[in-house]
């Protein structure tokens, strides 16, 4: 079981939800930060990291020796990574995409690759719970690419809970294709149902089941429930702003270890994702 | 011309809310919003649009299937994955990158242009804004960024207004690089939590990697008094101008849902004397007058 926790809108509780969910329901679940530009989940989780790994990307190295300025190179390039000017090759690593095409025209075979850091992945544990993050290097523009490489660690034995950056293009479609479930939290505000639309839509091109959770849901108005009524979205879970809940999160504590009865809501909010994702699986 | 942009790191610290009060409280600006992902800014200002304009990204590969013999050479070209078993593109997955386009032996794959978003040019009851929209899963988010900036530039030429005011996107990566760039200063929202600090350090750190001057501002500093102190003792470590902290208060929840201001909704408020203030400050500082230069707002 794959389940992706994304909003659109950023701080409306991706993490909260990810992470008190994973810790109640204890063993045999994994949690995977896909919120490469920031992930939080660590902070709240302080796990034991035993592994640290730096990610690299390809880009291209040009052989001056064996380079003849045929400018194939900078002409298949649609990311403009290449530039011949007269004598001399130009590459801009950062521009690079590592799709490969300038070493497959090079005529001359004049390039090879070499590499460009992405950020670091991350591994450890925590009570039982596996634990992957992944940072993005400072600069470094992509972040898909590191985020497809932390989903390379999901283990189809395992409950695997992804915590998905906010948004609606590239870096969140890595995060949530091809999981089971996506799990949209949002809050009942103008904003919040605004970028919750947005974050629908691309969970319906990519077809995969969806619920909701409404965070802080005693605030705003009420159009975010009638939004979801109209567009058959299930909201499995309500979390009131509560001053408790507020100030326990600013100090990088769970809900449910402060205040363990929503330990049981938590575990009831993953029985009814798995009730819908089987559901939709058996169509 | 000045530019402002404002940013988080993390998402939902205020940064909408905060350019929208500064919107009504400034004079003679251009207003931007540069998270062309999920952009709220056009929610507070009614924007009445003038112009809109598609924005063209790059190249999708498109096979010809009359053409197709099937010979494997573009799945074995596409380091993506994007080319199915039965030779056809998975759209999500295609990176734009010609590859199979230019090596296809039978010439058999088309690469028409897509139509990522719309870029609109608006009046609003606060001047003009320059605010667009990225379709749902596209890419190209740095390109729509750097575009819309560019036109509120131009925009602010012709108007013969001094100042750009820019929301931001969350994060740090390539909507928000495409943010920075060529800005006079950033204004780091952050709030009280552990989350918040973390997140305003990598913002940090980036503004430091592209050398754009920073600021911070705490938003919601009453929730956690503690962090609200060391956000300010990390600021003046590293001497970054700590220009305002602006109070928890449902006013700006309520105001939203009004699609109004703060500074229209409920004008006495402490909400609004702070963010009056922090305004104030952030238009006197050095940060915003590089120069040495005149002070106006």
């Amino acid at each position: 079981m794959i389940i992706s926790v994304a909003s659109g809108k950023g701080g409306t509780g991706k993490t909260t939800v990810a992470t008190n969910m994973a810790v109640s329901l204890g063993s045999d679940v994994q949690i995977l930060d896909c919120d490469v530009e920031e992930p939080n989940a660590h902070l709240f989780l302080n796990p034991i990291i035993n592994e640290k790994e730096t990610v690299f990307v390809p880009v291209p190295k040009i052989d001056d020796e064996k380079c003849t300025y045929c400018k194939k190179c900078a002409e298949i390039c649609r990311f403009r990574a290449i530039a011949v000017l007269a004598e001399t090759v130009l590459t801009f690593p950062g521009l690079c995409h590592s799709c490969g095409g300038c070493m497959e025209v090079c005529p001359e075979k004049a390039i090879s690759e070499t590499d460009r850091e992405l950020g670091v992945i991350e591994k450890g544990r925590v009570n039982g719970l596996d634990f992957i993050l992944g940072r993005l290097r400072v600069g470094e523009a992509m972040s898909p690419p590191l985020i497809r490489k932390v989903r390379s660690f999901v283990q189809p034995d395992k409950i695997n809970i992804i915590d998905a950056p906010p948004g609606t293009s590239c870096p969140v479609i890595a995060a949530m294709k091809d999981t089971d479930f996506v799990l949209m939290v949002t809050e009942p505000t103008p904003f919040g149902l605004h970028d919750l639309k947005l974050g629908v839509e691309a969970v319906k091109l990519l077809g995969i089941p969806c619920g909701l959770v409404i965070n802080r849901s005693n605030i705003g108005n009420n159009d975010v429930r009638g939004y979801a009524e109209n567009e058959n979205l299930p909201i499995l879970m309500k979390i009131p702003f509560d001053r408790r809940i507020a100030e326990a999160y600013s100090r990088g504590k769970l809900i449910v270890t402060e205040m363990p009865e929503w330990k049981e809501k938590f575990i009831e909010l993953y029985n009814s994702i798995d009730k819908l994702a089987k559901r939709e699986k058996d169509k | 011309m000045r530019e402002l942009v404002i940013l988080s790191g993390k998402g939902g610290t205020g940064k909408t809310s905060l350019t929208a009060e500064f919107a009504a409280i400034s004079e003679n600006r251009v207003l931007c919003d540069a998270d062309v992902d999920a952009a709220d800014l056009h929610l507070l200002m009614a924007p009445d649009i003038q112009r809109y304009t598609d924005f063209k990204g790059g190249g999708i590969a498109v096979i010809n299937t009359d053409k197709c013999t099937e010979c494997g050479q573009c799945i074995e070209l596409c380091r993506f994955g994007a080319v199915k078993d039965h030779f056809e593109i998975d759209d999500i997955a295609c990176e734009g990158c010609g590859v199979c386009v230019d090596l296809c032996p039978e010439q058999a794959i088309d690469f028409p242009i897509k139509t990522c978003g719309q870029w609109y040019i608006s009046e609003t009851r606060f001047g003009p804004l320059v605010h667009a929209r990225l379709g749902i899963a596209e890419e190209n988010s740095g390109k729509l960024v750097a575009l819309v900036r560019q036109e509120a530039k131009k925009l602010a030429e012709e108007k013969n207004m001094g100042l750009i005011l820019t929301d931001g996107p969350p994060g740090i990566g390539c909507p928000v690089i495409a943010s920075i760039g060529g800005a006079t200063a950033l204004l780091v929202v952050t709030e009280p939590t552990v989350s918040g600090v973390h997140d305003m350090g990598r913002a940090i750190e980036l503004a430091d990697h592209f050398k754009v001057p920073a600021m911070i501002c705490v938003n919601k500093f009453d929730l956690n008094p503690d962090q609200t102190n060391g956000i300010e003792k990390l600021a003046k470590d590293r001497n970054i101008a700590m220009v305002g902290k602006i109070p928890f208060d449902p006013v700006f929840t309520e105001s939203m849902v009004q699609g109004k201001t703060v500074f229209e909704y409920n004008k006495t408020s402490d909400v609004n004397a702070a963010t009056k203030q922090m305004w104030d400050r952030i238009m006197a500082s050095p940060e915003m007058n590089p120069s040495g230069g005149q002070i106006s707002g």
